[in-house]
């Protein structure tokens, strides 16, 4: 076995001792150490975003890190978003806009998102989509995911409609998204 | 991936130690956005990694418009782009930086570690090169000074020896009447290797629009970043005029040694090299021409 290490860092808000391989990425040590497996493995080469956590602020690729490099750190994984059984306003956005089918890029959006809003409540489109733009998704065409976020922007700050002109909303009736989101209201 | 060792000094001192002591067993780690790459591929197997994060001298931007930018090897890109005087001053670096990868990239990668890299396709090392940057690197045997323009050896390959540190970034402080600009060619908006980039710095003479100073830096169109330097010595003394940028994108199209690949073939990208060089150039002069640094 190779040589290993103890690391201390804050996953979620708790501080956290754990054992790991310096050869291991932050990626690897949160799914198969921590048993923290929101956050999902795709490219592993920094492209798609999928294993996408906020560190100190900034979103960053946790595929692209190794676990020894948290020390220190305050890590956000998407485990950390809920509290509880109530979901954050990002999920509960993404559930009603059906900004999800496979749901595998959805740790990472999610994530990415909370930077966003956390370092400016008040994004434009443009903005979103920029902030995005490390995270890839095959299902939805992105639109639903950058209304979420737009709807969540406006959520947070207690507006009832965005402050900047939105992307037009989808309203056909029966959409994932209601059924979705009904399904969550139970 | 292989079993590695891991350390991170917390000084200069103890970083260079540790380079020397393990020699070319050890790889120095910045954002590791290309380095954890390469160790998973299996194409660099380096027995230690020294993340040099911890080092406070390789994490500072320091400028003065009397002594210039000192910047930090290891500062992330985004870093770079929150900095008013670095988007004030060198706009052209800062567009280099901020253009590279996502926003997750842009919170590892760092201009030394694109550089250390050696990629020809490097965003920030065209615009490092237009603005004269010099690299200072320490090693077992002191200190040296290298411009940037002569860092890259090859693909993957640079100056640096084992046991040395690239540790900062020295660029002159802005002129009255001086900007740069970084452009690249990719098929798409965002997040794509350059198929081309062109970094372009001037200083001007604003009473006649004379050029003072110019310096063009080409990337993806040779073994390394290039240095255009006929076309960057064609504008000293002359009137930025259609003419004066005609001639230097003839001359930085002579200066690169493209080749064909699943990018672009070189026919492409020296014919793109021209049309970067020129917008590249106008950009730098209008910046240039609204500065107004001292």
């Amino acid at each position: 076995m190779a040589n290993k290490v103890i690391v201390e860092t804050n996953i979620n808000g708790d501080p956290v001792e754990l054992l790991c391989e310096p050869r291991q990425s932050l990626l690897e040590v949160l799914r198969d150490v921590l048993e923290l497996t929101g956050s999902k493995e795709g490219c592993l080469t920094g492209d798609c975003g999928a294993c996408t956590v906020v560190i100190d602020g900034r979103p960053v690729c946790s595929c692209l890190m190794l676990g020894v490099e948290a020390t220190g750190k305050n890590i956000t994984t998407v485990e950390g978003l809920a509290s509880g059984t109530s979901l954050h306003v990002l999920q509960q956005k993404f559930l009603e806009h059906a900004s999800l089918q496979c749901g595998i890029c959805t740790p990472g959006f999610l994530m990415s998102s909370k930077a966003l809003l956390d370092r400016n409540p008040n994004p434009t489109e443009a903005e979103i989509r920029y902030a995005l733009a490390g995270n890839l998704c095959r299902c939805t065409g992105y639109d639903k995911i950058v209304r979420a976020v737009t709807d969540a922007a406006a959520a947070l700050a207690g507006r009832t409609r965005p402050a900047h002109g939105t992307v037009p909303s989808e309203t056909a009736s029966g959409m994932a998204g209601e059924m979705l989101a009904k399904g969550e209201a139970k | 991936m292989h079993a590695i060792n891991y350390e991170a000094p917390k000084s200069l001192d103890e970083a260079v130690k540790l380079l020397a002591a393990h020699g070319e067993k050890a790889r120095p780690l910045s954002g590791g956005t290309d380095l954890l790459i390469q160790l998973r591929a299996g194409t660099r197997r380096p027995e230690f990694v020294v993340d040099i994060k911890k080092i406070p001298e390789l994490r500072r931007i320091s400028f003065s418009l009397q002594h210039g930018l000192k910047l930090g090897a290891a500062v992330p890109c985004i870093e770079i782009h929150e900095n008013s005087d670095m988007r004030k001053y060198y706009p052209g670096l800062t567009e280099a930086a901020h253009l590279i990868g996502s926003l997750q990239i842009q919170s590892r990668a760092t201009v030394g570690g694109n550089l250390c890299n050696g990629s020809p396709a490097a965003d920030t090392t065209p615009a490092l090169i237009a603005l004269g940057a010099q690299a200072r690197i320490v090693g077992p045997k002191g200190e040296r000074m290298v411009p940037v323009d002569g860092f890259c050896l090859a693909p993957g390959r640079t100056v640096l020896q084992p046991g040395e540190l690239l540790v900062e970034f020295h660029i002159p402080a802005p002129e009255r009447h001086s900007s740069d600009a970084y452009l690249r060619f990719i098929p798409r908006n965002e997040m794509d290797i350059a198929v081309v980039g062109v970094g372009a710095a001037l200083s001007l003479d604003v009473s006649d629009d004379r050029v003072v100073e110019a310096r063009i830096g080409l990337g993806a169109v040779g073994p390394t970043p290039i240095f255009a330097a006929e076309a960057s010595k064609s504008l000293i003394g002359k009137t930025l005029d259609a003419a004066a940028i005609e001639n230097a994108a003839r001359l930085a199209i002579a200066a690169a040694t493209p080749i064909d690949d699943m990018r672009g073939t070189a026919e492409f990208r020296r014919h793109v090299v021209g049309v970067l060089t020129r917008r590249a150039l106008a950009k730098a002069a209008e910046r240039a021409r609204e500065a107004n640094q001292r």
